[in-house]
C-alpha cells in the first residue's frame, strides 16, 4: 500500500512536469507554475493544519514563496520595484511571523 | 553566460522550493515539517535571488537581489526557531515513534 502511494506520487509529478512543458502557455507562465503548485500545497495545510503551530508553518512559507515570485517577475518582465516589493515583503514576513511565535507561546504582545 | 547560470540558478531554486512544500504536506509532525520548510528559504528563494543577481550583475537590481538573499537568511532561522521554540513552550508534543526529546530534559 505504501509503495502504491509512492509510485502514485511519482507519477504524479512526472505527469505534472509533462504537462507543464507540452501545453501552449508563455514562457513566463511556465516558470511560475512550480511556485503556484507551491502555494496551494502552503494553502492546504493551512486550510487542514491539526494544530495551531502548523498553520503558524504555513503562512511562514507563504510569505517567503511570494518572495521568490516577486524575484522571478522582476527578471522577466524587466520591471524594477518587483526587487522592492520583494525586500518590503520579507520584512513583513519576518515581523509577522515573530508576532504570530510571540503568541504561539501564550504571551502578550507588548513583551 | 552569466544568463545561463542564472537560469539554472533559478530552476534549482524552484525545484528546492517545490520539495519543500511536498515536504510540509507529507511529513507526519509539527518539527519535522519545520524542518523540512526551512529548506524552501536556505537554497529555494536565495537561490531565486542569487539568479537574479547573476543575470542582472552589479546593477541596482542585482545588488537589491543579493542584499534580499542576505536578509532572508539572516531572518530564516531566527523565525523557525521562534516558532519551534513557541510551539514547544505551549505544549505541542512530537510524534510518538520520534527518539528524543533533549529540550525537554534540559528545561526538567
Amino acid at each position: 500500500m505504501r509503495l502504491f502511494r509512492w509510485f502514485l506520487g511519482l507519477i504524479l509529478f512526472a505527469g505534472l512536469m509533462v504537462l507543464n512543458f507540452t501545453i501552449e502557455m508563455s514562457p513566463l507562465l511556465r516558470i511560475l507554475n512550480p511556485l503556484i503548485i507551491c502555494c496551494f500545497l502552503c494553502l492546504w495545510r493551512i486550510a487542514l493544519g491539526p494544530t495551531p503551530a502548523d498553520r503558524v508553518v504555513g503562512t511562514d512559507i507563504l510569505g517567503i514563496l511570494v518572495v521568490g515570485f516577486c524575484g522571478i517577475l522582476a527578471v522577466f518582465t524587466k520591471i524594477d520595484f518587483f526587487i522592492d516589493i520583494a525586500i518590503a515583503w520579507a520584512l513583513q514576513s519576518f515581523i509577522g511571523t515573530i508576532a504570530l511565535a510571540k503568541f504561539l507561546e501564550g504571551k502578550s504582545f507588548d513583551e | 553566460m552569466n544568463e545561463t547560470i542564472g537560469y539554472i540558478f533559478i530552476g534549482i531554486g524552484l525545484l528546492f522550493d517545490f520539495f519543500g512544500c511536498l515536504g510540509l504536506i507529507r511529513l507526519p509532525d509539527l518539527y519535522n515539517r519545520l524542518q523540512a520548510s526551512t529548506k524552501c528559504v536556505t537554497f529555494g528563494t536565495c537561490g531565486i535571488m542569487l539568479g537574479v543577481f547573476f543575470i542582472h550583475g552589479f546593477t541596482g537590481v542585482g545588488i537589491k537581489a543579493i542584499l534580499c538573499s542576505v536578509f532572508l537568511l539572516l531572518t530564516a532561522p531566527v523565525s523557525a526557531h521562534a516558532i519551534a521554540r513557541g510551539a514547544h513552550i505551549r505544549g505541542f508534543k512530537p510524534w510518538d515513534k520520534s527518539v528524543c526529546d533533549q529540550y525537554e530534559e534540559d528545561s526538567l
